[in-house]
């Protein structure tokens, strides 16, 4: 079976321009199969983009890439709920990922994607969403790889993991970005937009710990499971999903796409992701059912 | 049993306390299982099957409902001992389970349809659409609702939904959506929703340095405090951390207690059904207390006259109080 390699919807706040011109990249140049494209963050930011969405989704179904449109992953306000219904009312040719139970209800009956947002942890609840029309399910970063594996042999469905950039570890009313710089959420001024990789947070020792992207929490660490790609594609697991940065992600996708096409040696296709990356700090701890910050021994220790 | 108003929901972690919530006024109790079926699975908490028992006679004399909370996700492949929870809360007589899970709440609906299900607040349904979801496919009754809303959103969301509210009164503050945060998990590999345990005393260690006290869990100093300062239990959210190299502070949330006894009225205006207070983790005493405050706040909120003075100052971690999300100005 080939690997499906898929690319999550941008979670920072890049400007508009910037914004298009990395998926028009991505639409000529990068060996993706899917491209999940839409606003999951934060609902104030969405019109910031409206002017480019329509080309931006016609240029990747030219090139041949199946788009999915992602919906918020926290969904408060009538706003909030406004733009979900929205995007899971539009007669779109494409499936549309819900990233909040308000979206499952909304697209219960059709045929729809489960995103990493939703919690997804057992059998049950896999079969229980299949029923309502998920075709497709992106599992929690959270899970080992025994829970995979479990959740893989229990449905017909295709499974996803993220494998590649920061992890989505938390959400909330509180935007942390406008907090950071003394300001109220409401008179955010779109500070989350001068972080493009999302804000650095240290501990009081300088350690750090976690970057904050607007209302949303992440992971230091990138994840990175490139020498566990043969493991995940074992576990059952046929789709693997890179989160964009503001770093190369054309050559990212060729190395997950090497990997997972089994032509690139993993020692050196890892070397070449921290040379990208930028020396981002990876880590795999989850998958091995470690803590999520952990980098497990197997694939090479983190660089100093 | 005939039904109040508006509901005072309240903790027990044990029995003692279980009676001490009863004795004091509680409409309800809500506890869990000695093991990782709950959200509050730490040691030397929580009730066997006979405690259960008991704890149900005890509180059904005295006209007191009792609710099991089974909120935590089962694992993949070991759906046995939450099943089991949901079984048992059936069999020994609660009045409600509390849940979290798909799967779990379509699992109970199936085998126990009687049995009336709350939505936990775990789930972190947090709109209209999500909560009529719920309703639709599994039954639910009631919802606790996610500490993200103001009091007027929630005032919207009872006029739209065909389920009860629950809201959160008095206790600890989670600042994150409920049931959505892999913080303690990243840090520690114990998981609230995997394990039923944020931040875990077992990786939490309190370090002597010249003069001051680091608080550390797993690898990661969570705050330092000043020999005068009172130290705070190093929960990831209620640490001081730099953000993009400005001065310590703290971030995601101060180390506050969540009170809304000055907005009672307001809650009750909202239309919400019941509202709770957290602490399964507190001692009887504790228990006794604030379930006896609040009881005297809501019923002179219910009769239109002022709460009574009174001084919750030495219940509230790092002595001070919050009315968190309730407010749009917390966002």
């Amino acid at each position: 079976m080939t690997a499906t390699l898929c690319l999550g919807p941008l979670l920072f706040n890049w400007p508009a321009e910037q914004r298009r011109d990395f998926y028009f990249r991505i639409a000529d140049e990068a060996p993706v199969d899917v491209v999940y494209f839409g606003e999951v963050v934060c609902g104030k930011r969405t019109p910031l983009f409206d002017a480019y969405f329509k080309s931006v989704v016609e240029r990747l179904r030219a090139a041949g890439k199946e788009v999915i449109l992602s919906t918020l992953a926290l969904v408060i306000t009538e706003r909030d709920l406004d733009l979900v219904r929205e995007v899971t009312a539009a007669a779109s040719t494409g499936l549309i990922e819900a990233n909040d139970v308000s979206a499952v209800g909304l697209l219960a009956g059709r045929p729809h994607v489960i995103g990493p947002y939703v919690c997804v942890y057992n059998e049950e609840t896999l079969h229980q969403l299949v029923l309502r029309g998920a075709e497709c399910v992106c599992l929690s970063g959270e899970l080992p790889r025994h829970d995979l594996a479990v959740l893989a042999a229990s449905t017909p469905i295709d499974l996803e993991v993220q494998v590649f950039g920061r992890l989505p570890l938390a959400l909330s009313a509180r935007c942390y970005h406008a907090r950071a710089r003394g300001i109220s959420k409401d008179n955010c001024q779109f500070v989350c937009g001068d972080d493009w990789d999302g804000l650095p947070v240290e501990t009081v020792d300088g350690a750090p710990f976690v970057s904050i992207n607007g209302v949303q929490v992440l992971s230091h660490t990138y994840v990175a499971l490139l020498d566990e790609i043969e493991s995940l594609k074992d576990a059952g697991i046929t789709r693997f999903r890179l989160s964009p940065h503001h770093i190369d992600m054309v050559a990212v996708a060729q190395i997950f796409r090497g990997a997972a096409d089994g032509v690139e040696d993993p020692k050196r296709a890892m070397d070449e992701l921290r040379r990208v990356s930028g020396g981002a700090t990876m880590a795999n701890g989850y998958f091995h059912d470690a803590a999520g910050m952990a980098w497990h021994e197997a694939g090479g220790a983190n660089p100093k | 049993m005939s039904r109040p108003a508006v509901e005072l929901v309240c903790p027990a972690g044990t029995p003692a306390a279980l009676r001490a919530a009863v004795d004091a006024g509680a409409d309800t109790v809500y506890l869990g299982f000695r093991d990782a079926t709950n959200a509050r699975n730490f040691p030397g908490l929580n009730f066997s099957r006979e405690e259960l028992a008991d704890g149900v006679t005890y509180a059904h004399a005295r006209g007191v409902t009792v609710y099991v909370a089974v909120n935590t996700f089962p694992g993949a492949g070991e759906p046995g001992p939450w099943h089991a929870a949901i079984d048992d809360a059936a069999t020994y007589g609660a009045d409600a389970v509390i849940v979290a899970d798909i799967g779990l709440l379509a699992y109970a609906a199936e085998t126990h349809p009687d049995l009336r299900r709350h939505l936990s607040v775990q789930a972190s349904a947090s709109n209209a659409e999500a909560l009529k979801f719920y309703h639709r496919e599994f039954g639910i009754k009631r919802a606790v609702l996610p500490r993200v809303l103001t009091v007027p959103e929630i005032a919207a969301l009872t006029e739209q939904v065909p389920v009860e509210c629950e809201v959160f009164l008095f206790g600890g503050l989670c600042p994150m959506a409920e049931g959505r945060c892999l913080l303690s998990s990243y840090v520690t590999g114990v998981s609230p929703n995997r394990n039923g345990a944020c931040s875990p005393a077992s990786h939490v260690r309190y370090v002597e340095r010249g003069g001051t006290l680091a608080t550390r869990l797993g690898d990661l100093t969570v705050n330092v405090f000043q020999e005068n300062e009172p130290a705070g239990y190093p929960t990831l959210c209620k640490g001081r951390f730099h953000a993009g190299g400005g001065e310590a502070s703290y971030l995601f949330e101060e180390p506050a207690s969540l009170s809304m006894v000055e907005m009672l009225p307001d809650l009750v205006a909202a239309g919400v059904k019941a509202l709770k207070i957290e602490g399964r983790q507190r001692g009887r005493a504790y228990v006794s207390e604030v379930v006896g405050s609040m009881r005297r706040a809501l019923d002179a909120c219910l009769a239109g006259t002022p709460p009574p003075a009174g001084d919750m100052q030495r219940f509230l971690e790092g002595r001070r109080e919050t009315t968190g999300a309730y407010r749009k100005t917390w966002r």
